[in-house]
């Protein structure tokens, strides 16, 4: 019963090499093969959209796939992987657009809504306060201030 | 007065559900519109000894569809591409797109030919300069070989009728 886990563990590691979804070795040298891997997680496979062109293994994906590793060993640099892509499928190829006018809610809509809720937590936390200090002083008024709120 | 903000939040939610949810997010606007079409060089399906490039998408409008024997919109749309190259309007070229050469031209063969010519990609090279990434797709190219304007999926008529015919008139217009 407790070698089960252990089992599975096994499974998994045998596994991990049929995961591997390249039909192709790696590059020729690790940082290549580091620069091919970081690239195409970057790149969003059009077909399945919700999967980058590493994860997926729609035709588009392979396409592509080879595409940068062909690049790759032609001695292309990151930048020009990424405009290559950018010139024939736009912004939407990369899970990381670039800022522009048209992405810039996009970019600014994280911080924008931080600030909101803080500041909608600051006023309802004043609130909060001036209303528990109202009433009594101590440590009463801690139980009384939940079903007073309801 | 205590319910006007989380009115007004959810008629915020509502507008951009409004919107976002009739977006389709397959339809990924094209960045060749405006550009000269890619440049490209390939076989011709029918006849593998000539080819098929840009000489051939310029000095008039052109369509170039792109299409696949793989493909349920292809055939969902076949009937209308022979239609319109019935009406001889616009010349209809073909970029058969990672596809087997036999199958190709059975389909042909049997469904009608409504291409001038058809470029033969087989392994997608020659598509991936054109952004393809689904076929059906149809472009429409301008007397200059500008890429003026990309359909996603099967051509309809609506497509047609609403998409490509001002387009067209427009060039017809913008020339003379």
């Amino acid at each position: 019963m407790s070698r089960f886990p252990l089992l599975i563990g096994t499974f998994f590691l045998v596994c991990s090499a049929a995961w591997a979804i390249d039909s192709e070795g790696p590059l020729p040298n690790p940082e290549m093969q580091a620069r091919y891997e970081r690239l195409t997680n970057e790149l969003r496979c059009l077909v399945c959209q919700n999967q980058t062109v590493a994860d997926s293994n729609a035709d588009l994906a392979r396409d592509l796939r080879d595409q940068t590793r062909a690049m790759l060993l032609d001695g292309a640099s990151d930048k020009q992987i990424v405009a290559f892509m950018t010139e024939r499928y736009g912004d939407f190829v990369l899970y990381r657009p670039p800022l522009s006018s048209r992405t810039a809610l996009l970019w600014a809509a994280p911080a924008v809504l931080l600030l909101i809720g803080a500041i909608a937590l600051g006023r309802i936390i004043r609130r909060r306060s001036l209303a528990a200090d109202i009433p009594v002083q101590g440590e009463e008024a801690l139980p009384e201030a939940e079903p007073r709120d309801t | 007065m205590r319910y006007l903000i989380p009115i007004g939040l959810f008629g915020v939610l509502v507008a951009f559900f409004f919107i976002g949810l009739r977006l389709d997010p397959s339809e990924v606007p094209s960045p060749l519109i405006g550009k000269p079409a890619p440049v490209f060089d390939l076989p011709e399906l029918k006849d593998l000894s000539q080819r098929v490039s840009n000489a051939d998408l310029s000095g008039r409008p052109t369509l170039l569809n792109v299409w696949a024997t793989w493909c349920g919109g292809c055939r969902q749309e076949h009937e209308m591409l022979l239609q319109l190259a019935e009406q001889g309007g616009v010349p209809i070229y073909g970029l058969n797109y990672r596809d087997e050469r036999t199958g190709a031209l059975r389909w042909l063969e049997q469904l009608g030919d409504p291409y001038v010519a058809v470029a033969y990609d087989p392994d997608g090279s020659g598509s991936l300069d054109w952004g393809v990434y689904g076929a059906p797709e149809t472009f429409l190219i301008d007397p200059d070989g500008v890429v003026v304007y990309k359909h996603l999926g099967p051509m309809t008529p609506s497509a047609w009728r609403e998409e490509f015919m001002p387009r067209m008139q427009q060039m017809r217009g913008g020339s003379k």
